[in-house]
């Protein structure tokens, strides 16, 4: 492996471990910095040490000793000599260099910790974790990068001078936690698929960070169930990324991809995760684990015909138990239409349309206009995607309705 | 560390309140907090007057100018004030989060007190 990728794939391992040492985000990211560089000068000659993450632990670790060193007898700051003390006492045993996995998850805990903006943990998270430049983080999210610098820079200073602690939760807060630490990594993956703004090679970034760092917390919390569901959801939905759009930039309907181009590794290893996430036992399935069993059962017919819907119905109806939003009713009204007829389906969303709660939601209407359309009901299928064409904001959306609209019309 | 936790209230909502109700609630909050002080966890804090009772002092100018009233109108106004030394934030949150005032729909500002000079 060479330094550039060691650096992509270790990058937040390394970091995580630094941070403890250190304690600090910003010396901890600067002697990695450093360390890297160290790296680049003295490998190509003496070679790529045994254990290369542990070799830029101990090198920046002692680059920040150094540092700090020198600044503690430039300044004669007291609180900083007594930190360098601290640093270079035996106390701290060489083995404690070694990157333990629990670096990583204090380090998600802190980055998703509820005390920040969920914007500045949803950066805070990419740069650290996915050791994304600042710069590749604005242009994901289409902000000017001294803005996305700002953010950083404040959750760090906030990290610091409030004292948000690096630790993994107590028992009695870790599912909350979790919880809020799963919402940055699922909005990562969002921002990454929906591809509504943006080159599509950054946004295809979000969704391999996304799926790392929903990897992580598999590999890393074992005994829950909720992470396998997760990166179960982002694994089945991105197997059908290459599909979802075709050559002009037009979206693709779930039923008329090309289902030999999905990617069945991806479905496979989903599939395999919404077993294991559902099968653990003595408690009711959580939210992602229920979407990605739906979004199983789709990956997984052989033909959009073989879709098993009434399996569908059936899970959002559990779905809307766990997780009542109007969204998830939406969902489950297209499931009963499309099992036990687009008529019940069709009552399912006027009960949803009288409720308000998706007033001005785009996709209410559009899948009113399609109910409609497939039952033939043209005049009031055309209103309907009307309405739903003064909502879109997304233009490959925009550009289905709209052909939709000239087809019903016509 | 120490931590200030600021105590808002909207103002027009204690005005409803009987004085009993009242006594009530600030009973609760004293016996909630003086229950961390052996721990050396809770140091102190009073209640304040309503904002009605404030004067507030700026430059204007060049001379100093007196205004009745507080700093700034706003939604919910400062109540009271707690001092805690806490290890880290979430010691301090999880505090504030079962705090008998923020049950009673106050809100509490945690705001860490500065060690030193200005950085």
């Amino acid at each position: 492996m060479g330094i550039e990728e060691i650096f992509r794939a270790d990058y937040g391992r390394i970091l995580a471990t630094l941070i403890r040492l250190l304690g600090d985000i910003d010396v901890a990211e600067e002697t990695l910095q450093e360390a890297f560089a160290a790296a680049l000068e003295q490998w190509p000659a003496a070679g790529i040490p045994a254990n290369p993450v542990s070799w830029l632990v101990s090198t920046g670790r002692h680059k920040a000793i150094d540092r700090l060193r020198r600044r503690a007898w430039l300044e004669e700051k007291q609180d900083e000599i007594a930190r360098h003390i601290e640093l270079s006492t035996p106390r701290l045993a060489d083995d404690e260099e070694t990157p333990v996995p629990e670096d990583r998850l204090r380090l998600i805990f802190t980055c998703c910790h509820p005390a920040l903006a969920t914007e500045a943990q949803v950066a805070l998270t990419l740069r650290t974790l996915g050791g994304l430049s600042t710069e590749e983080i604005a242009r994901a999210f289409l902000v000017p990068a001294p803005t996305m610098a700002q953010r950083l820079v404040r959750a760090k200073a906030k990290i610091r001078t409030a004292r948000i602690p690096y630790e993994v939760p107590p028992m009695e807060a870790l599912a909350e936690r979790l919880e809020a630490a799963m919402v940055v990594v699922y909005l990562v993956f969002n921002e990454g698929y929906t591809a509504s703004f943006g080159a599509r090679l950054v946004r295809n970034e979000l969704c391999e960070q996304a799926i790392r760092l929903g990897r992580m917390l598999v590999e890393l919390l074992p005994i829950h169930a909720e992470p396998k569901g997760l990166l179960a959801l982002m694994l089945l939905h991105d197997s059908r990324r290459e599909t979802r759009l075709d050559a002009s930039g037009d979206l693709v309907l779930l039923e008329d991809q090309d289902r030999t181009r999905w990617d069945r590794a991806q479905i496979d290893e989903g599939a395999a995760l919404v077993e294991a996430a559902l099968s653990e036992g003595g408690r009711p399935p959580g939210p992602y684990a229920l979407q990605a069993a739906i979004a199983a059962l789709h990956a997984q017919a052989a033909t959009a015909a073989a879709t098993d819907w009434q399996q569908i119905a059936a899970l959002y109806g559990v779905l809307a138990r766990v997780h009542p939003t109007p969204v998830v009713e939406l969902n489950r009204a297209v499931a009963v239409a499309m099992s036990s007829g687009l008529e019940r389906g069709l009552a399912l969303l006027d009960t949803l349309d009288g409720d308000g709660g998706l007033a001005g939601y785009h996709l209410l209407s559009a899948a009113r206009a399609e109910l409609l359309r497939r039952l033939g009901r043209h005049a009031e299928a055309v209103e309907s995607y009307r309405q739903a064409l003064a909502l879109v904001s997304n233009e490959a959306e925009r550009r289905h309705l709209e052909k939709r609209l000239r087809e019903v019309t016509s | 560390m120490r931590y200030m936790l600021l105590i808002y209230r909207d103002e027009k909502v204690y005005e409803q309140l009987s004085v009993p109700e009242r006594g009530k609630i600030f009973q609760e909050a004293f016996d909630y907090s003086e229950a961390r002080r052996p721990s050396g966890f809770y140091q102190g804090g009073e209640p304040l007057e309503p904002t009605g009772t404030a004067s507030t002092v700026r430059m204007r100018n060049g001379e100093a100018l007196m205004t009745d009233g507080p700093f700034a109108e706003t939604k919910e106004q400062l109540a009271g004030y707690t001092i805690v030394e806490a290890r880290d934030l979430d010691e301090v949150l999880a505090f504030a989060t079962r705090h008998p005032l923020v049950k009673a729909g106050l809100s509490i500002e945690v705001r860490p007190i500065r060690v030193g000079p200005p950085q």
